[in-house]
C-alpha cells in the first residue's frame, strides 16, 4: 500500500482566492454589528476588496504558469484573464447593488460576502486543472448564486427564481459530475493534464464510449451553466425574478466561469476529440443563438428581454468555442470581458429606471428617456449598440473575433447563421432605442437619484464598452497571450 | 503626397460634436451657427485635397498607420483617395453645409442632438469614402447607420419609427453578410501571404471562380441594398419620405452613393470574374429599377415620394453604366453619382421649402405656385430639367455617357430599354412640375405663400451653379476621374481574357467619352458574360 504523501504546497496561485474568502468571512462577522441603515459600508469594503484582489490577480500576469496542490490549480494567464472578468463583474455588481437593495428593502449585509464567495468559486473554476477542483469551484459559486437569486425574500418572483435556479442547477451539477466520473472511469485520473496524456495515447479516442459519454455529459452540464439552448429554460424566469443587480452579475460572471472551465477541459484535456465536441457545439451554438434571439424579440419586460438576449450571447460565444482555434478562443475571452461591461451597464440603467417592487420593468418605461436624461440614455445607447454588435464598440470587436474564428475554421455556415442572428437581435435592441428617443414619455418622469456608486459603475461600463471597441489591441493581445498557455 | 488632410477633413466634424456638447441646448441659434461653421470649415479644409490632387491613377493623400494587431488580424488606419473617391469626398463636404442650412428653421426641436447627428454622419460618410483598409471601411460603413437612424427616427414624419427601423435592419443584414465575406477574404489573403486588411493588395489576388462568386454575392447584396436596387429598394421610399429635409438630402446626395461606390471600389475590382458573370442579372435588375421606379413615381401623390422613386431610377442608371465595364459607362456612372447628388439633393431641398411653408407635400394641395413664387419656380424648373437630363445640365452628360457605354458593351438591349426610362423620367417630373407650379392658384392657402428668402436662395445658388458647370463643361470632373477609371477597367478584365484583346485600353486620351475603337473591345469584353445568363438563374 502506498503511503499518502503530502506534496509541498505553494499558496501563491490561490492568494486572491484566500484573500477574498477571508474578507468574505470577516464581512459576515462584521455584518452582525452593522446597523441595517449602514450596510452600504460593507459594500464599499467589498468593492475595495475586489480592487485589491484584482491587483493581486494582475500581479501574476505574464509570469510563468505556477501550479500548486499537485497540479489541481494553476496560476496562468488564462486563469488570470478570466479572474479579471469575474472581478469586473463582481465589482460592478457591488456598485449597482446598494441603491437597488435599499429601494427594495432587502439591503441585508450578507449580500456582499455572498458575491465574494461566488467570485472565489468562479476563480477556482478558471484556475482549476483538476476536474475535482473545477467541480468544487462550480459548487461554491452555484450555492452562493442560488441564495443571491432568491435574495429578495419578500418578493415571490425572487423566491421562485432562487428555487428554480437551485433545482435546475442541481440537475446540471448531476450531469456534470456524472460526466466527470465517466471521464475518470475512462482515463483513471481527474487531472486535466493527465487526461490529455492518456487520451492522447488512445489510437481512436472517439471509440471509447465511456470517454465520449463523459465528454457529452460534461458538455451538457456546462451548457446548463452558460444557459445554452436547449438547456436554457431556467434562464428567463431566474433572470427576471432575481434582484436586478444579481441578474446582471449572473449573466456576466458565472457565464464566463462556465466558459473558462469548459474551455480548459475541452481544449487541454480533450483536444483529440475536437472533431466530436466541435460538431455538438456547432449545433448548440446555432440553437442557442436562434432560440435566444427569436424569443427575445417578443419580450416586453426588459429584464426578460436581456435574459433571452444573454442566451443569444452565450450562443455567439459558442460559435468561437465550436471553432476551437486561437481566434475563436481569444474571441471568447474578449467577448466575455466586454459582455460584463455592456450587460451590467445596461442593468444599471434598468435599476435607475425601475421603481420599488420591480415595477417599471417594461420597455415602454424607457419612453422619452433620451431627452429627459440624455446622459443616462446615451450610456444605455452605448450598451445597446455594443450588445447589438455595432462598431465602434467592444461588442462588435468581440463578435468579429468569434465569427472570424468560425470562418477561419471553415464553418462559414455557422458564421452566416451568427451574423443573421446579430441582425435579428438589432431589432429588439433598437426597440429600446425607439422608446428612448422616438416616443414621448407616458407620464412625468420622477427623477431617481443616481448614487455615486452606480454613477461610477456606469462610467466604468461605458468606458469598458467603448474603449476596447476603438482601440482593441491591448485587450486582444492580453486575450491572445491568455490562450497560449492552456 | 502624404499629409493629414484627409484625416483632418474626416474628423473635423467630430471635433464639432465635442464643441456642440458644451453649448446649452436652448441656444438654438448658436448651435446652428456652430454646426454650420464646422461644416463650412470642413468644406474649406477639403478644398486643398481637390486642388492638390494629381491627375493620375494612384491613391493620394494616403496615411497608413497600424491600428489593431492581435491574433491573425492586422488592421491599419489606411486612407487615401483616387479619382473615384475624390469627387465623392468633395460632394460630401459640399452638401453638408447646405444640409445644415436647410434645417435652419425646419428643425426647432432638439436642435443640439440633430446637429450632433448630422456631424457624426459626415464623419461616417467621409471615412467610408477614404478607407483603403477593408476593416476600416466596414467600421465607417456601419457607423453611418447610427446617426441616420436617429435622424429619421427622431425628426421624421408620421411613420418615422417604421421607416427608421426598416432602414437600419435592411442595411444591417446586408452589411453583416459582407462582414463574413470580408473576413473570409482576409483569410484568403493570409494564405497568399498578405499581412493586413489593406485594400490595394487584394486587387491582385485572383481568387478561383467559385470563391469569387460567393464573395461577390455577399458584397453585392450589401451594396445593392444601399444603392438601392430593385427589389431591395423598398426601404428607400419610406426612409426618404419620413426623413426630415436634411436627412433626405444627405440620404439622396451621399448615402446612396455608398452602394454604387462600393461596387466600383470593392465588388468589381476584387471579384472581376464574378462581376462579369453576374452582369446580365445586375443589368436586368437595374433596368427593371429604372422602368419600375419611373412608373411608380408617376402615380405618386406625394412630391417627396415621387422624388424618392426617381432616385431609385437614377441609381439604376448608375448601376447600368458601371456594369458596362467600359470607359464611357463607368465615367457616366460616376458622373451620374455626382449629378444625382446635386440634382436630387436640390429636389429634396425644394420639397423641403414648400413643406415648411404649407406642411403638406401632396401634389393636389398645390397648383399655380409659379405666380406667387417666381424665384422658386425658376430654381425648381432648372433642377427639374437637370433631373430629367436636359442637354446643358449635368444630368444629360451622365445619362448620355451611361447609355453610350452600355450600348457599346454587351448590354446593348438593356440600354435600349433603359432609354425609355429617360422619357419616363421626363414624363413624371414635368407632369409633377406642371401640377405643382402651373395652373390656377386656387387654393387660398397657397395665395399667401412667400417666395424664397435669402437663406434659401443661398442654399440653392451653389447647386444651380454646379448643375450648369457640370452640364456645360464636365471635363475637369472627368479628367480627374479618368486615370482611376482606366485602372479600374484594367483591373476588372476577366481573367480569361488575354491582354492583346484590349488594345485600346492603353494610351487613350483622357476624358473623351466617344472614343472610336473602344466599342469593339468593349463588346468582346463583356460578350462572354452575356452568353451565360442561364448560369445566373
Amino acid at each position: 500500500m502506498d503511503m499518502i504523501t503530502i506534496p509541498a504546497v505553494s499558496m501563491t496561485p490561490i492568494l486572491p482566492e484566500i484573500f477574498l474568502s477571508a474578507l468574505a468571512m470577516a464581512l459576515l462577522l462584521i455584518n452582525v454589528f452593522v446597523p441595517s441603515k449602514q450596510k452600504s459600508y460593507l459594500g464599499y469594503i467589498s468593492f475595495i476588496g475586489v480592487v485589491v484582489a484584482a491587483i493581486l490577480v494582475g500581479a501574476g500576469w505574464g509570469g510563468p504558469a505556477e501550479s500548486s496542490f499537485s497540479g489541481s490549480v494553476v496560476q496562468d494567464n488564462f486563469a488570470t484573464f478570466f479572474k479579471m472578468i469575474f472581478l469586473v463583474s463582481a465589482g460592478l455588481a457591488i456598485l449597482i447593488s446598494d441603491q437597488y437593495m435599499e429601494r427594495e428593502g432587502c439591503n441585508h449585509g450578507e449580500l456582499y460576502p455572498l458575491i465574494l464567495f461566488t467570485v472565489v468559486g468562479m476563480m477556482l473554476m478558471a484556475a482549476g486543472t483538476d476536474l475535482m477542483t473545477i467541480f468544487l469551484g462550480l459548487e461554491v459559486m452555484s450555492v452562493a448564486l442560488y441564495v443571491l437569486a432568491g435574495f429578495n425574500r419578500a418578493n415571490t418572483k425572487s423566491n421562485e427564481a432562487g428555487l428554480k435556479y437551485f433545482l435546475l442547477g442541481c440537475f446540471s451539477t448531476g450531469f456534470l459530475l456524472y460526466g466527470m466520473a465517466l471521464t475518470y472511469g475512462a482515463t483513471g485520473t481527474t487531472r486535466i493534464a493527465k487526461i490529455a496524456a492518456i487520451v492522447g495515447q488512445m489510437t481512436v479516442p472517439s471509440a471509447n464510449i465511456m470517454l465520449v459519454a463523459g465528454m457529452l455529459l460534461m458538455l451538457t452540464g456546462f451548457a446548463f451553466k452558460v444557459a445554452a439552448a436547449p438547456f436554457h429554460m431556467w434562464t428567463p424566469d431566474v433572470y427576471e425574478g432575481a434582484p436586478t443587480p444579481m441578474t446582471a452579475f449572473m449573466s456576466a460572471g458565472p457565464k464566463a466561469a462556465g466558459f473558462a472551465a469548459a474551455l480548459r477541459i475541452f481544449l487541454v484535456a480533450l483536444p483529440t476529440l475536437q472533431v466530436e465536441w466541435s460538431q455538438v457545439l456547432w449545433v448548440l451554438a446555432v440553437l442557442t443563438m436562434t432560440v435566444g434571439n427569436i424569443t427575445a424579440l417578443r419580450q416586453d419586460n426588459i429584464k426578460r428581454m436581456l435574459a433571452y438576449s444573454s442566451i443569444a450571447h452565450a450562443g455567439y460565444a459558442l460559435v468561437g468555442f465550436a471553432a476551437g482555434n486561437g481566434t475563436g478562443t481569444a474571441g471568447i475571452l474578449f467577448y466575455m470581458l466586454s459582455y460584463a461591461f455592456m450587460n451590467i451597464g445596461a442593468f444599471a440603467v434598468i435599476i435607475l429606471i425601475g421603481k420599488k417592487g420591480e415595477s417599471n420593468g417594461s420597455v415602454m418605461d424607457f419612453a422619452g428617456l433620451g431627452f429627459k436624461h440624455p446622459v443616462l440614455a446615451v450610456a444605455m445607447s452605448v450598451f445597446l449598440f455594443s450588445l447589438a454588435g455595432m462598431p465602434p464598440t467592444a461588442g462588435f470587436i468581440g463578435k468579429f473575433y468569434l465569427f472570424s474564428g468560425a470562418i477561419q475554421k471553415g464553418y462559414i455556415g455557422l458564421a452566416i447563421i451568427g451574423v443573421l442572428n446579430s441582425a435579428a437581435s438589432v431589432y429588439y435592441y433598437l426597440r429600446v432605442m425607439v422608446y428612448m428617443y422616438m416616443k414621448e414619455p407616458t407620464e412625468d418622469f420622477e427623477w431617481t437619484r443616481v448614487s455615486a456608486p452606480i454613477a461610477l459603475s456606469l462610467l466604468i461600463s461605458v468606458a469598458g464598452s467603448l474603449i476596447p471597441g476603438i482601440v482593441p489591441s491591448v485587450i486582444l493581445q492580453f486575450a491572445e497571450q491568455a490562450i497560449k498557455l492552456i | 503626397m502624404s499629409n493629414h488632410l484627409l484625416s483632418l477633413t474626416t474628423f473635423l466634424p467630430i471635433l464639432g460634436v465635442l464643441l456642440l456638447l458644451f453649448i446649452p441646448k436652448d441656444s438654438k441659434g448658436v448651435l446652428r451657427g456652430v454646426a454650420l461653421a464646422v461644416t463650412v470649415v470642413t468644406f474649406l479644409v477639403s478644398l486643398p485635397i481637390l486642388t492638390g490632387f494629381q491627375t493620375n491613377a494612384d491613391f493620394q493623400f494616403t496615411e497608413n498607420v497600424p491600428w489593431i494587431a492581435a491574433g491573425p488580424f492586422a488592421m491599419r488606419y489606411n486612407v487615401g483617395i483616387d479619382g473615384i473617391s475624390l469627387w465623392l469626398v468633395i460632394l460630401t463636404t459640399f452638401i453638408m453645409p447646405l444640409a445644415v442650412l436647410s434645417t435652419w428653421t425646419a428643425v426647432e426641436e432638439k436642435v443640439k442632438e440633430y446637429m450632433i447627428c448630422l456631424l457624426l454622419l459626415e464623419t461616417g460618410m467621409l471615412g467610408a469614402f477614404i478607407s483603403l483598409d477593408l476593416f476600416l471601411f466596414y467600421i465607417f460603413w456601419e457607423v453611418m447607420l447610427i446617426p441616420m437612424y436617429f435622424i429619421i427616427g427622431i425628426w421624421g414624419g408620421k411613420n418615422k419609427i417604421y421607416a427608421a427601423v426598416k432602414f437600419f435592419i435592411y442595411t444591417m443584414v446586408g452589411s453583416l453578410l459582407m462582414l463574413v465575406a470580408l473576413i473570409f477574404l482576409y483569410f484568403k489573403g493570409l494564405e497568399a501571404g498578405f499581412t493586413n486588411f489593406g485594400l490595394v493588395q487584394f486587387f491582385d489576388l485572383r481568387l478561383d471562380p467559385m470563391t469569387q462568386t460567393w464573395l461577390f454575392l455577399a458584397f453585392a447584396l450589401a451594396f445593392a441594398i444601399k444603392v438601392p436596387m430593385f427589389p431591395l429598394h423598398t426601404w428607400l421610399p419610406d426612409a426618404h419620405t419620413e426623413a426630415p429635409t436634411a436627412g433626405s438630402v444627405i440620404l439622396a446626395a451621399i448615402l446612396l452613393k455608398m452602394g454604387t461606390y462600393g461596387y466600383v471600389r470593392f465588388a468589381l475590382p476584387l471579384f472581376p470574374d464574378a462581376a462579369h458573370k453576374f452582369t446580365p442579372l445586375i443589368a436586368t435588375l437595374a433596368v427593371i429599377g429604372i422602368i419600375y421606379a419611373a412608373l411608380v413615381a408617376m402615380v405618386q401623390e406625394d412630391v417627396k415620394k415621387l422624388v424618392a422613386y426617381s432616385s431609385v431610377a437614377h441609381l439604376g442608371f448608375v448601376m447600368l453604366g458601371v456594369f458596362a465595364f467600359n470607359s464611357q459607362g463607368i465615367t457616366g456612372g460616376l458622373l451620374q453619382m455626382l449629378n444625382h447628388g446635386v440634382s436630387t439633393g436640390a429636389l429634396f431641398l425644394i420639397v423641403g421649402f414648400i413643406y415648411e411653408r404649407r406642411h403638406t407635400r401632396l401634389i393636389t394641395d398645390f397648383g399655380g405656385l409659379s405666380k406667387q413664387m417666381p424665384i422658386f419656380a425658376t430654381i425648381f424648373m432648372i433642377v427639374t430639367l437637370s433631373s430629367i437630363g436636359l442637354p446643358g445640365t449635368n444630368g444629360f452628360v451622365g445619362e448620355f455617357l451611361i447609355l453610350l457605354g452600355s450600348f457599346e458593351s454587351g448590354l446593348r438591349w438593356w440600354a435600349v430599354v433603359a432609354s425609355s426610362g429617360v422619357i419616363l423620367s421626363a414624363v413624371y417630373m414635368l407632369w409633377m412640375f406642371q401640377r405643382v407650379m402651373f395652373g390656377e392658384l386656387d387654393n387660398p392657402k397657397n395665395q399667401k405663400l412667400s417666395d424664397l428668402n435669402a437663406r434659401e436662395i443661398a442654399i440653392m445658388v451653389p447647386l444651380i451653379a454646379l448643375i450648369f458647370i457640370m452640364g456645360v463643361y464636365p471635363n475637369p470632373f472627368i479628367e480627374k476621374m479618368d486615370p482611376a477609371i482606366q485602372k479600374l477597367i484594367a483591373q476588372t478584365k476577366p481573367t480569361g481574357m488575354s491582354a492583346q484583346q484590349m488594345p485600346s485600353m492603353q494610351g487613350l486620351p483622357a476624358g473623351h467619352p466617344a472614343m472610336p475603337g473602344m466599342a469593339v473591345p468593349a463588346v468582346e469584353q463583356t460578350a462572354p458574360a452575356a452568353e451565360n445568363p442561364n448560369e445566373v438563374k
